[in-house]
């Protein structure tokens, strides 16, 4: 069985973001991590070729240190990786779709697709959907529970309240995976050494026929949320500050 | 004025809150509200109300319930068919699920999440890395497509005439995927992500069976109840109820945390809300410095008598 996984390379949610010009961002000082979502997918896919046999292919469309983040799939136990390499964070999702299935066909159609429900970087969640169009697959998205038996695959999903979805579909498929599909392995020091030596194949967006300049969407603008400071901290009783607090969220904001 | 389609969400036959508000972001345009399925009598009078110039009740061969994939299709043919300049939507989980399948197959831009959307500029404003900066996209395709944040917009009525057109879609069901069975969530009553209000119970919870005094207080205001990882993780609460990174995202005009201690990933889920209320014993919590109002004290105190008070 040959998965696909694709990975991608973003900001650690702890990290401070700088703006740089209008519509960047300083990526040179802060920690990267893999899209958090994106390491379900891997578990999932290794635990599966554990089973199994078979091999994981980590697929990345990123910027060159995407390595980084790469490394550490291998050494969750993918065994090679493929990385597109980009010159900005900021892909329009279409052209990574196009760039994910050139990967796939140059590199084989595998048996199974996992991707994270989204990325925590651009918030787009499409991209998985729009690569599983194109390679004519059934595609789940927020899958927290998956069972794969005899060429079917059956995923469970969370939809609003707490409701859940059960669906079926045929492999090849492409699944998007969310907490609760599995606990994601901390990679141990013997594995992390053994993933320094797995090969990843580079190549660049160009190399595939891809052009940015294609892209439909454009960042025109990045400005930072700014915290909240200074909390109005509520003083007295229990009770008196209860009753000022409801005081204000109904006549001050007006929420209540 | 543009012709735009704004994918209607109904529950217990009525018209989502969540939907009124991305049809009044639509407003001073020419409205089409499309619903899946014909059964448009419960809420005709409200989506004219809120300004739909046209309800057009999309329909379809083959069981649309069961299939994501044929729902897509009908909505896909529907913005060829009526010539659709924009199609909005809610990001509700079934919202991003739809339009990203939507897109796929009319091979146009979408943009998931929004909070603001500007019609005639074709620039929509929406959160990147996880609630820490707002980004103003500019979409080049030839239809506009995108979800809202439920309560990004408040509703506003816009009457408009509500023509009923009926259209039944001439596409197939790709018949790759199933629905087989829709579970019923057995604790939470209101979703998490449309809630107007959401109490949110940290690590102080303490044990499960603690969220039922968060529920009471809930519902009294209308409230739906999340959960913080650290309470997830420990099993007091199912995933279903995270807020957060590995959780919901939810954006409530009133976000009350209770015990919560206020990590960067727990914000990155709630930051957007319009006020922020904090009730935790630490007054060193972090949570104090990034909110709007504070109060130190026992959870266990605090919400009864908030209870009684609402």
């Amino acid at each position: 069985m040959k998965i696909c996984v694709c990975v991608k390379h973003v900001p650690d949610t702890a990290a401070t973001i700088r703006l740089a010009g209008n519509n960047g961002f300083e990526d040179g000082e802060i920690k990267f991590v893999s899209n958090p979502y994106d390491e379900y997918g891997v578990e999932e896919a290794v635990s599966l070729v554990e089973k199994q046999g078979g091999e994981v292919v980590i697929i990345t469309v990123g910027k060159a240190a995407a390595a980084a983040t790469i490394r550490g799939a291998m050494a969750m136990g993918a065994h090679r990786a493929i990385l597109v390499k980009t010159d900005s964070q900021f892909l329009d999702s279409s052209l990574t779709a196009r760039a994910l299935k050139a990967v796939m066909e140059q590199d084989g159609l595998p048996d199974m697709i996992f991707t994270g429900k989204g990325s925590v970087d651009t918030e787009s969640f499409q991209t998985q959907y729009r690569l599983a169009k194109s390679l004519g697959l059934p595609i789940v998205n927020e899958v927290s529970k998956l069972v794969i038996d005899n060429g079917k695959a059956v995923a469970e999903r969370e939809t609003g309240g707490g409701e859940k979805q059960v669906i079926e579909m045929r492999l090849p498929c492409v699944i998007g995976a969310t907490k609760g599909l599995n606990e994601p392995r901390y990679p141990k020091f013997p594995d992390i050494m053994k993933a320094k030596k797995k090969q990843i194949k580079e190549m660049d967006l160009s190399d595939l026929g891809i052009d940015v300049s294609q892209g439909r969407v454009m960042i025109e603008k990045l400005e930072i949320i700014p915290e909240r400071s200074g909390a109005k901290m509520l003083t007295g009783s229990v009770d008196d500050q209860v009753t000022e607090l409801v005081r204000i969220l109904k006549e001050d904001e007006k929420v209540l | 004025m543009a012709r735009t389609g704004v994918l209607i969400e109904i529950e217990n036959n009525a018209v989502k809150e969540t939907t009124l508000g991305v049809m009044t972001a639509a407003a001073g345009h020419e409205i089409y509200a499309l619903v899946l399925g014909k059964d448009v009598m419960a809420v005709k009078d409200k989506l004219a109300e809120y300004g739909a110039a046209r309800i057009v009740t999309v329909t379809a061969s083959g069981d649309m319930a069961s299939s994501p994939d044929l729902q897509a299709q009908a909505v896909a043919a529907a913005v060829k068919e009526f010539k659709l300049e924009n199609l909005l939507g809610t990001a509700s989980a079934t919202g991003k699920d739809l339009f990203a399948r939507i897109a796929a197959i009319l091979d146009e831009p979408l943009v998931s999440d929004c909070v603001q959307v500007n019609i005639a500029d074709k620039t929509v404003k929406k959160s990147h890395f996880s609630g820490k900066t707002f980004a103003t996209l500019k979409v080049n395709g030839s239809i506009l497509l995108c979800t809202l944040r439920p309560n990004s917009i408040d509703p506003v009525a816009a009457p408009a005439a509500g023509e009923i057109i009926e259209f039944a879609a001439d596409v197939a069901d790709p018949g790759q995927i199933k629905i087989v069975e829709t579970r019923k969530a057995g604790t939470e009553k209101l979703d998490l992500t449309e809630a107007p209000i959401v109490i949110t119970g940290g690590r102080a919870i303490k044990a499960a069976e603690n969220y039922k005094m968060l529920e009471a207080c809930a519902q009294k205001i209308g409230a739906a109840v999340g959960a913080s990882r650290a309470a997830v993780d420990a099993g007091f609460a199912p995933h279903s109820m995270q807020v957060g990174q590995t959780g919901k995202t939810v954006s409530p005009k009133l976000y009350i945390a209770c015990g919560v201690s206020g990590a960067v990933q727990h914000f990155a889920g709630m930051k957007t809300s319009k006020v922020i209320v904090a009730i935790n014993e630490d007054k060193d919590a972090p949570i104090f410095s990034k909110c709007d109002y504070g109060i130190v004290g026992d959870i266990f105190e605090v919400i009864p008598v908030l209870t009684e008070k609402l």
